[in-house]
């Protein structure tokens, strides 16, 4: 069974993966219904803490939340201000004391989620810390992969793009590695963290060797104002080498799929063509993440003593 | 002035080699006999039996946050924290508000220490204007003025030929010019040592050749002007080997290590506790047994604590935005005592890296145990275990990755000019 907070699918076990995978399942039929909305965590409260602005998560969380009956409660300081005024766990504590029944909180430095678990008694789910993990994605992603070949064991993921800072690389390589899948990373040496083989994959400088025979290859989103210059050369030498287009994609098994976390930067990590339809199943991932949210909100802020409900 | 005997314990002297049990009397602030059959008559008594009797520590690199920042640490409080730690004497470093660049701000380091310090304050002033790293300071006013050595510890001397000079220049006033390594453009915005535990993190990472090309860089502009080079904190293997070579081929070039990084690897960080946040960061296991191997055999001179007073507010932030540095001061003997306890050194030699070799590099007629010499003294039972809680320390500040845990090896007495200043039992005595 699960701890009391999400924070990293590096804490995970296999079986916590498979019981959220199979809870989401659930999720799913409800999101089919004509009336997507369940009494499940009706009279809880769900407070969605984004010190990082990150429309698409919190919209997801919050359609999560509000299918299961839930208050939810979007809070987005700035963390600007909050470098002068307030600590990160005055802002936490002062929320605790709200009696929240989860804790979703996204947050540029890696950490922090971990930081204010340790002060909550509310569950915490990180929705995104720095460059460290993104649990949920990894678990929406799984569940899409899960959908689209019936298994993870045995599949070949390969991972592309910016490893070093990507918290969607991390959770993924922990995730698909946990449930029995082969992973590769795949960037220019600038981009591929120190010591990489500590997360039990193989980094490739050559595309074409990363894509031989991969089930699942996963573009990841290129910061192109940031790295540009200092980590490669220039968006169109990037988008030429590591870009990932039909024509590169014939390395890979015939039946590829293509995922991408979002929001995609048509025509440099993915060509434009790629984006839509098959073989890619990007909003597939998009539905999925709503499913895979509800069940982890369902896993921990459902728990409480029955004589509470 | 109070006679003060010590008796039961074992002395350990590094300088004389007296490494016997016996009785040391102190009478009128110096050490008037040391035997096993000393006649004391009416006096204080301090009660050594299971316990070792050195030196006074000496501890070459602390900050002391005072003037300026006296909500993280002040001189006095401070100081009670170096002898509830058994340091006699503690040199503190620059980076103050305003900084020590100037002999005033030296004067009134010196004034605030003799008022109600009990430990011996001495001031290491900047070696650059305001530690920006493009004026050098007046290194013999300052000298004058009690200024024991000269760093912009916290800050880096990027540009060679500035550092070139600098070195060049502290001929003059014979004192070492002490250099935090770190190559700031290396650095970047690394705040945990780069490698599996960075990538595990997602933490940006701050390479080991961040130090070790500085390392380079400044002993071979040691070699090239003659001067003192001594590099604070060492904390990569690569680094040791660079000073161990650079001290065969006779360059003069002295390092400490602190107990962190002869203690601690990046594993500590696994929590994200700032608590583990230094500069130089918490490397691997291979530098931590390097630098505890270069203690052992000389390559590196001494302990430092580097003691790094931060209110908790300020390290109660992200990760990232923390400042580094952590208390040293009252933890560091029974960190440091784990090289006896796992035979890396012999306590002789670790007692020397705590007083005599810290003492010589600085010049300082300090560090030594014998008759006729000025009575600093630390006692202390290296096998006691007691519970280390910061709230009931004596630093003002917390910040400390060994909070709640149980160490062994404590300081039961420290002596300052021959008067009892701290005892286990009854904490700091004076001033």
């Amino acid at each position: 069974m699960m701890g009391t907070d999400l924070l990293a699918i590096e804490d995970l076990s296999r079986e916590d993966i498979e019981l959220v995978l199979e809870t989401a399942g659930h999720m799913q039929e409800v999101g089919r219904r004509d009336v997507k909305k369940v009494p499940t965590l009706r009279g809880r409260t769900i407070i969605n803490l984004f010190f990082e602005s990150s429309t698409r998560t919190r919209t997801s969380f919050e359609i999560a939340g509000k299918r299961l009956s839930a208050d939810v409660v979007n809070f987005s300081p700035s963390s600007s201000s909050l470098k002068k005024s307030e600590s990160i766990l005055d802002t936490a504590k002062t929320l605790d004391a709200m009696d929240p029944d989860a804790v979703v909180v996204r947050h540029a430095v890696a950490g922090v989620p971990k930081r204010i678990a340790d002060e909550l008694a509310a569950p915490v789910i990180n929705a995104g810390d720095g460059a460290h993990e993104h649990p949920t994605q990894a678990l929406l992603d799984l569940l899409t992969v899960k959908e689209r070949k019936g298994r993870i064991d045995g599949l070949t993921v390969t991972i592309i793009g910016d490893i070093a800072h990507s918290r969607v690389a991390r959770s993924n390589i922990y995730g698909f590695t946990k449930l029995g899948a082969e992973v590769r990373v795949a960037a220019p040496p600038t981009m591929i963290p120190a010591n990489v083989d500590c997360l039990g994959v193989k980094a490739f400088g050559s595309l074409r060797e990363a894509l031989d025979g991969a089930d699942v290859v996963m573009a990841l989103r290129i910061q192109m104002e940031r790295l540009t210059g200092a980590y490669f050369p220039s968006v169109r030498e990037y988008s030429g080498t590591f870009g990932l287009d039909r024509a590169k994609l014939r390395f890979a098994k015939d039946d590829v799929i293509v995922m991408h976390p979002g929001p995609v930067n048509r025509g440099v990590e993915l060509a434009h063509d790629l984006a839509d339809g098959r073989p890619s199943v990007i909003l597939d991932q998009v539905r999925n993440g709503v499913a895979i949210r509800m069940a982890v909100l369902y896993l921990l802020a459902g728990r409480r003593p029955e004589s509470e409900a | 002035m109070a006679r003060v005997l010590i008796h039961g314990g074992h002395v350990l002297d590094p300088r004389s080699g007296r490494d016997e049990r016996a009785c040391v009397l102190l009478e009128n602030g110096q050490v008037a006999e040391i035997g096993s059959d000393v006649q004391a008559g009416s006096c204080e008594r301090v009660d050594a039996t299971g316990c070792l009797v050195t030196p006074g520590f000496v501890d070459v690199h602390t900050h002391l946050r005072e003037p300026g920042q006296e909500y993280k640490e002040d001189i006095a409080s401070g100081g009670r924290a170096a002898v509830a730690g058994g340091f006699t004497h503690i040199a503190c470093m620059a980076n103050t508000e305003p900084v020590n660049d100037d002999p005033s701000v030296t004067e009134y380091i010196l004034d605030r220490a003799r008022q109600d310090c009990p430990a011996r304050v001495l001031p290491i002033a900047a070696a650059t204007k305001g530690l920006r790293g493009e004026v050098m300071t007046e290194m013999s006013a300052l000298v004058d003025a009690g200024a024991v050595a000269f760093s912009d510890d916290g800050k880096t001397i990027m540009d060679g030929g500035m550092q070139r000079r600098v070195l060049e220049y502290s001929r003059l006033v014979e004192k070492p010019l002490i250099v935090h390594a770190e190559d700031l453009t290396l650095v970047g915005d690394g705040v945990v040592n780069e490698g599996s535990v960075s990538t595990r993190l997602g933490l940006p990472g701050n390479p080991s050749v961040a130090e070790s090309i500085h390392v380079a860089r400044d002993v071979q502009l040691a070699e090239l002007t003659g001067a003192h080079l001594h590099v604070a904190h060492v904390s990569t293997e690569a680094a040791v080997s660079l000073i161990r070579e650079a001290r065969a081929r006779g360059v003069h070039v002295t390092a400490e290590v602190t107990p962190h990084h002869l203690s601690l690897t990046d594993e500590a960080t696994m929590g994200y506790d700032s608590n583990t946040k230094m500069a130089p960061p918490l490397r691997g296991r291979r530098d931590v047994d390097a630098c505890r191997e270069a203690l052992a055999d000389g390559t590196i001179d001494c302990v430092a604590t580097d003691h790094a007073p931060h209110a908790v507010h300020e390290k109660e932030v992200e990760f990232t935005e923390a400042p580094p540095g952590i208390l040293g001061l009252e933890t560091a003997l029974p960190v440091v005592w784990d090289l006896v306890r796992s035979e890396v050194m012999t306590p002789m030699q670790l007692v020397a890296s705590l007083t005599a070799n810290p003492a010589a590099l600085l010049g300082l007629d300090a560090g030594r145990l014998d008759v006729g010499v000025p009575a600093y003294i630390t006692v202390f039972d290296p096998e006691q275990r007691w519970k280390y809680d910061p709230a009931k320390g004596f630093s003002k500040s917390r910040n400390s990755p060994w909070a709640g845990e149980t160490l062994q090896g404590r300081v039961v007495a420290t002596i300052v000019g021959g008067s009892l200043v701290y005892h286990a039992d009854r904490g700091v005595l004076a001033p």
